[in-house]
């Protein structure tokens, strides 16, 4: 696990030392305060206060539709780049398992992405302060624990992607696709499909598990349970790929 | 300290070392000598726990590379043929990076003592990007040696430095050799005719031949050879001594001097000295000469011609 940590700390830093990263978080915060922002605007007319009062959903929402977009470009590089300076055989030939390598790789995006969301933690604590009963903290607390299980499985899908190319414009590639097709795709596709494959469809759907339940304050056990596979399946897929490379 | 035995890789359905055997022992510096492609950093890569081979048992420190890797890896220090590094961190950031994936206690200050061993404590705040390939040659060293590790493993480590620095560097390995295991690789013969307790030479994913610097020279030289310096026209005089009964291949060397060869215990040498001067010219000098190393990896490396194992 000490192996996990020290791979994971140096991931963290780099990410405050790559443009990539600050563009990401740039992009994020911009876009989800100009949602908060015009939530507030909207809200002028209906009030403050009383059921009509704005939540805090679009904020999570759209920070949960720009993961969609960003992670890709934080991940792309994780494996891919290391294997392309060679640097990949530094740490293979160090004494850590290939598992611990991939788990810290994740876990220094994951700790990236919860940093960025914490200073989205501020347009809560303002709605908070405006609205006269305050906000329902029960949701607040669904969508936030949604978004950290949605980065969670975003990031491990997108190291495991990773680690499978070693040209990071195909993995960012590829991630994008993936994740379009899960937070996307199915969602129309169960729309279409007759009910005993729509129902399967419905449960792949990446977005419904947050849209539906999660920003809804509605925490499951399911829901919880679909992430953290999604979570595992990347990191799996990564530490086999590792294998398979020294295995050529 | 290294065992190997019958080391088998292939990559796909190219083979690229077969049934390789050999030892090192602690306090040996054993090299690694062969033409591009023989298999030598497939080798190293094997040893080192990077990958596992196709056929045989490699044994290095006490453990096997593919069961017990993660022991392997904690006693190796590994400086990989193109020395990957981070370039965009710095020296010392790098350095205390590797000193904690392997556990050393104040990382800080032994990844500090491992720059002052290569020289470059005052280059520790650079971004590795900014130091020059012979400082990030010697950046590749100290990662490598920050564990003291038992078994050192080094894919050509004099590559791109310059003569001052392959004279310190190979004093660094030298030194090191006396306590630790050392398999470097390297094309330079001269090279290993100076760090090297023992050379392996391997071509084409087989050993080839295997003993000190010294016994190879010897006992790779079939035949004595012997320079000749004289004054006069000497187009015609290796005509006139190949001539005489036993003496091989005479030749004028570039330099001016002729060479020619005999077999051991049939010595011609009289015989050529009376020839030289019955036929009018003055003999300056005439002395032997060993078979560089050179020429006994360009001999034993040669695609036209058997390797001669064991004479
Ligand atoms: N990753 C790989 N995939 C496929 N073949 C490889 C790979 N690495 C090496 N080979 C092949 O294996 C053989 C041995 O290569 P290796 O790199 O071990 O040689 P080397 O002795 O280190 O050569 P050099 O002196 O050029 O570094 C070569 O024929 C090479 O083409
Ligand atoms: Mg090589």
């Amino acid at each position: 696990m000490r192996n996990v940590w020290v791979i994971a700390r140096r991931e963290y830093n780099r990410f405050f030392s790559t443009s990539v990263s600050y563009a990401v978080a740039f992009a994020i915060l911009l876009i989800v305060g100009l949602i908060f922002a015009l939530t507030l605007l909207f809200a002028n007319g209906a009030g403050l206060g009383g059921s009509t009062a704005p939540d805090i959903k679009g904020v999570t929402w759209w920070f949960t539709f720009l993961l969609v977009l960003t992670v890709p470009a934080l991940t792309m590089r994780l494996i891919s780049d290391e294997n392309r300076m060679g640097t990949l055989e530094l740490l293979l030939t160090a004494p850590l398992r290939d598992w611990e390598l991939i788990v810290g790789k994740w876990l220094g995006g994951f700790m990236f992405i919860l940093s960025v969301l914490a200073v989205t933690l501020i347009y809560p604590f303002i709605l908070n302060l405006l609205e006269t009963p305050g906000i329902d903290q029960g949701q607040m607390m669904s969508a936030y624990l949604g978004i950290i299980l949605v980065s969670a499985a975003f990031l491990a899908l997108g190291v495991g992607v990773s680690s499978l190319f070693n040209n990071q414009i195909a993995a960012f590639i590829v991630t994008l696709g993936l994740f379009m097709v899960l937070w996307f795709m199915f969602g129309f596709m169960s729309q279409i499909l007759p009910s005993g494959a729509g129902d399967i469809v419905t449960y792949l759907d990446m977005g419904a598990h947050f849209s539906n339940n999660l920003n809804a304050g509605i925490i499951n056990l399911s829901d919880i349970v679909y992430y953290l596979s999604i979570t595992a399946l990347g990191l799996f897929t990564g530490t086999v790929a590792v294998e398979v490379r020294r295995w050529n | 300290m290294i065992r190997v035995e019958n080391l088998t890789k292939d990559y796909g359905s190219r083979r690229a070392i077969s049934n390789l055997n050999f030892e090192a022992e602690q306090g040996e510096v054993v090299g690694f000598l062969g033409p591009n492609g023989a298999g030598k950093t497939t080798t190293m890569r094997i040893l080192t726990g990077y990958m596992p081979p196709t056929e045989g048992t490699a044994i290095v420190a006490g453990y096997d590379v593919v069961e017990e890797s993660l022991e392997v890896r904690k006693r190796v220090g590994y400086v990989p043929e193109t020395v990957p590094l981070y370039t965009d961190m710095t020296a010392i950031d790098y350095l205390q990076f590797m000193a904690d994936l392997r556990h050393i206690p104040e990382s800080k200050d032994r990844a500090y003592e491992a720059l002052q061993m290569v020289g470059l404590e005052n280059r520790a705040e650079s971004y590795i990007g900014s130091l020059s390939k012979g400082m990030r040659q010697r950046i590749g060293l100290a990662q490598a040696l920050i564990h003291q590790p038992e078994v050192l493993i080094l894919d050509e480590p004099t590559i791109g430095l310059d003569p001052a620095q392959v004279v310190e560097v190979r004093n660094v390995i030298k030194s090191l050799g006396k306590q630790r295991t050392v398999l470097l690789s390297t094309h330079i013969l001269s090279e290993a005719q100076q760090i090297c307790d023992r050379v392996l030479i391997i071509n084409k994913g087989k050993i080839i031949a295997e003993d000190t610097p010294e016994n190879l020279q010897a006992r790779l030289t079939g035949s004595e050879r012997v320079s000749l310096q004289v004054r006069g026209e000497m187009d015609e005089l290796p005509k006139l001594l190949n001539k005489i009964k036993g003496v091989q291949h005479a030749e004028v060397k570039p330099d001016g001097s002729v060479e020619f060869q005999f077999a051991p215990g049939q010595d011609v040498r009289p015989e050529v000295a009376r020839t030289v001067i019955k036929s009018g010219y003055d003999l300056l000098e005439m002395r032997p000469v060993g078979m560089s190393l050179e020429e006994i990896f360009l001999e034993l490396t040669r695609e036209d011609k058997p390797a001669h194992k064991s004479k």
